[in-house]
C-alpha cells in the first residue's frame, strides 16, 4: 500500500518539486539563522533601507535589520503557527464530524446547524474581533505571541473539516466491516475511532495539508493588519505591516516576505494535490 | 417557489439573532469597553464617567443591554458612532454603496473572464492553454491578497510612470482625487487597481469550478447524442453543455459569499477605499462598538440575502431542483 502511494506520488511532478521546495524552506528556517551572522531584532540604524546587495541579499528594513535573517526567523513562526493551527482545526473538525456522521439524527442536525452558522459569518471579521478581544485581555505571558493566534485560527477554521469527516462517516458506517465489528462486540467508541477513522484517513490527511496553506495565509493576513503576532517577533505577515509606508523608497521590504508566503503556500497546495492523487486515485476534481 | 423563499426568509431570523447574540457577547467580553480611553484621562472626573455610562446604557445588566440594543435596532436606531458622533446607519449608508460598487463590478468582470476560460480549458483539456490557465488559477488561489495588492501598487503606482504627465500611472488609493472636480475618468482610474485585485481574488476559484463542471458534462450521453445529430461543436458546447456545466459554479458562488466580504475588507484597507470593510476595520481599532455591530449585522444580512438569491438562481437554472 505504502509503496503504491509513493509510486503514484512520485509521478506528480509539481508535487515532488514542491516537496523539495518545502524541505528547503524548513531546513532554511531551522539552520540559516544559526549561521547567518545578523541580529534579527537590533541593528545599527544607519543601515536602514539598504537595497539588496551582496552583504544583505534581500536588503534591510526601515530599522536597518537584515531582511533575509528576519525572513528565516519569521518563517519559523509562520510555519509553526500554520501546522499547529491546522492540528487544532482538524482535531475539532474530526470530533464534530465523526459524532455528527456516526450518530446522525438530532445530534447531527444540531451540530450541522452550528456548522452552517459558523460558516455564515465572514471569518476575517470574527477573527479580527476575537484577536482584539484576546489582545485587550492583556495576558503578558502570551499576548502578541503565537499561542493566541494558533488557538484563534484553529478554533475558527474547523468547519470544512467537520463537513468532510461527517460525509466520510456517513458513507463508511453503512459498510460491512462496521457490521462485522459490531457483531464481534465492539462498542460505538471503538467502532468510530478504531474502525471507521483509519478508513477516512486519506481525505483527512489531504485536507489537513491544504489547510496548512490557508492557515499560513490567515496568520499573515492578521499580522499584516496588526492583529496577529506583534513586533519585534517577525512573521512573514507582520514584516509587511510597515512595508506599505516604505513602498516608494524601499519596495523590497514589501516584496520578499510576501514572496516567501506565496512560494510556501503554492508548494503546500501542490503537495496536497499530489497527495490526493496518490492516496485517492478515483478522486476526480 | 414563493413558499420556499418565505420559509428561507423566516429561517434567516433565528440565524441573525444567533449571530447578533454571539457577537454582542464577544464584544462585552472585550475589557475596557468604549469608555476605556476616558478612564485614564485625568481631565475626566469619575462622576462624569458614571454619567456617561448611564447615558450610554452601560450600567444595566448585559442581557438588558442586548435587549435594548436589539429593540433599538428594530426601530431603526443603530446607535451612534463613538468616534464621529454620527448615527451608525448614516455611516453605513455612506459606505455600503462604495463597497457594492467595487465588489459588484469586480464580481461581474471575474465571471465574464472565468466562464470562457473555464470552457476553453475544459474543451481543450491538456492543451497548452489549459495548462497555463490551470497553473494561473492554482497560483491565484495561493497568493496572499494583501501582498498582491502591495505588488500592484509597487508596479502601477510606484514604478511605472504616466508617459504624459510623469506622475504615477494609476492612483494607489482612494475612490477619487480629493479636491479635483468629479470626472468619470478620475473614478475609473481609481477603480482599476482595487477592482483588479478583487477580480484576481475571485477568478481562480471560478475558473477551476467552471472547468470541472464542463469536463463533467462533456462526458454525458446527451452530449454524445448532440454530436451524433451532427450539431456543430460550438452549438453543442454553448447550447447543450454550458447550461449544465455552470451549475457547480453557481453552488460555489453561494458558498463563497462570506469570502467576498473578506476580500473586500482587505482591498479596502490596502487601497484606502471608503467602504464598509474599512469602516469595520477602523471601528475595531477604535473600539467603536455601535459601528462594529452595525457593519456585522448588515454584512450577515447581505450574506444571507445573497445566499438565498444564489439558491433561487440555482433552481431557475436546474429544473430538476424542486422546493417542496
Amino acid at each position: 500500500m505504502r509503496a503504491l502511494v509513493w509510486r503514484r506520488f512520485r509521478k506528480h511532478k509539481p508535487a515532488m518539486f514542491s516537496a523539495a521546495v518545502l524541505a528547503l524552506i524548513v531546513i532554511g528556517c531551522v539552520f540559516v539563522p544559526l549561521v547567518l551572522g545578523y541580529d534579527p531584532y537590533n541593528a545599527p540604524v544607519e543601515l536602514r533601507r539598504q537595497p539588496p546587495a551582496l552583504t544583505h541579499l534581500f536588503g534591510t528594513d526601515e530599522l536597518g535589520r537584515d531582511l533575509m535573517m528576519r525572513i528565516w526567523v519569521g518563517g519559523r513562526v509562520s510555519l509553526v503557527i500554520g501546522v499547529a493551527a491546522v492540528f487544532i482545526a482538524i482535531t475539532i473538525g474530526t470530533l464534530v464530524g465523526a459524532v455528527a456522521g456516526f450518530y446522525g439524527g438530532k445530534i447531527d442536525n444540531v451540530l450541522m446547524r452550528f456548522n452552517d452558522f459558523m460558516l455564515s459569518i465572514p471569518n476575517l471579521f470574527i477573527l479580527l474581533i476575537v484577536a482584539q478581544l484576546l489582545r485587550s485581555l492583556n495576558l503578558p505571558e502570551i499576548s502578541g505571541g503565537p499561542v493566541p493566534i494558533i488557538v484563534i485560527i484553529g478554533a475558527l477554521s474547523w468547519m470544512g473539516a467537520a463537513r468532510l469527516v461527517r460525509g466520510q462517516f456517513l458513507s463508511l458506517k453503512a459498510k460491512e466491516f462496521v457490521d462485522a465489528a459490531r457483531i464481534a462486540g465492539a462498542k460505538n467508541n471503538r467502532i468510530m475511532w478504531r474502525h471507521i477513522l483509519p478508513n477516512a484517513a486519506s481525505p483527512i490527511i489531504v485536507s489537513a495539508t491544504l489547510r496548512v496553506g490557508n492557515a499560513i495565509l490567515t496568520e499573515s493576513t492578521l499580522s499584516f493588519l496588526g492583529f496577529g503576532i506583534q513586533p519585534p517577533m517577525p512573521t512573514w505577515g507582520n514584516m509587511l505591516k510597515n512595508a506599505q509606508s516604505q513602498m516608494v523608497i524601499a519596495p523590497w521590504i514589501a516584496i520578499f516576505p510576501g514572496l516567501f508566503i506565496f512560494i510556501t503556500v503554492v508548494a503546500i497546495n501542490y503537495l496536497g494535490d499530489g497527495l490526493r492523487d496518490a492516496l485517492d486515485p478515483r478522486h476526480v476534481e | 417557489m414563493t413558499r420556499y423563499i418565505l420559509r428561507r426568509l423566516l429561517q434567516a431570523i433565528p440565524l441573525l439573532l444567533a449571530i447578533s447574540i454571539a457577537v454582542f457577547a464577544l464584544m462585552q467580553a472585550i475589557p475596557g469597553g468604549p469608555l476605556a480611553a476616558y478612564e485614564n484621562n485625568p481631565n475626566i472626573m469619575p462622576e462624569d464617567l458614571e454619567r456617561l455610562k448611564d447615558e450610554l446604557g452601560l450600567n444595566v445588566p448585559v442581557h438588558l443591554q442586548y435587549f435594548n440594543w436589539l429593540t433599538a435596532l428594530l426601530r431603526g436606531d443603530w446607535g451612534t458612532s463613538l468616534v464621529t458622533q454620527r448615527p451608525t446607519l448614516v455611516e453605513i449608508g455612506e459606505r455600503l454603496p462604495n463597497t457594492l460598487y467595487l465588489s459588484i463590478i469586480a464580481f461581474v468582470i471575474a465571471l465574464a473572464i472565468s466562464i470562457p476560460i473555464g470552457i476553453i480549458s475544459a474543451v481543450r483539456q491538456y492543451s497548452w492553454f489549459d495548462h497555463v490557465m490551470t497553473t494561473i488559477a492554482f497560483m491565484g488561489h495561493s497568493i496572499p491578497v494583501f501582498w498582491f495588492g502591495l505588488i500592484l501598487i509597487i508596479i502601477f503606482n510606484v514604478t511605472i510612470k504616466n508617459p504624459f504627465t510623469g506622475g504615477p500611472l494609476l492612483p494607489g488609493g482612494g475612490m477619487y482625487t480629493i479636491g479635483a472636480t468629479a470626472s468619470l475618468e478620475d473614478r475609473l482610474t481609481h477603480l482599476i487597481l482595487p477592482a483588479s485585485l478583487l477580480v484576481i481574488h475571485n477568478l481562480s476559484g471560478h475558473v477551476r469550478y467552471m472547468r470541472a463542471g464542463m469536463l463533467d458534462v462533456l462526458l454525458q450521453d446527451y452530449i454524445r447524442t448532440a454530436h451524433a445529430k451532427g450539431l456543430k461543436e460550438r452549438a453543442v458546447i454553448l447550447k447543450h453543455a454550458l447550461k449544465n456545466a455552470v451549475l457547480p459554479l453557481v453552488t460555489i458562488i453561494g458558498l463563497e459569499i462570506p469570502g467576498l466580504f473578506n476580500g473586500a475588507l482587505l482591498t479596502e484597507v490596502i487601497f484606502s477605499w471608503p467602504g464598509m470593510g474599512r469602516l469595520f476595520f477602523n471601528s475595531i481599532e477604535r473600539a467603536d462598538y455601535a459601528v462594529m455591530m452595525g457593519v456585522l449585522m448588515m454584512s450577515a444580512t447581505l450574506i444571507i440575502a445573497f445566499g438565498l438569491i444564489t439558491d433561487v438562481v440555482y433552481a431557475f437554472l436546474d429544473p430538476r431542483i424542486r422546493f417542496e
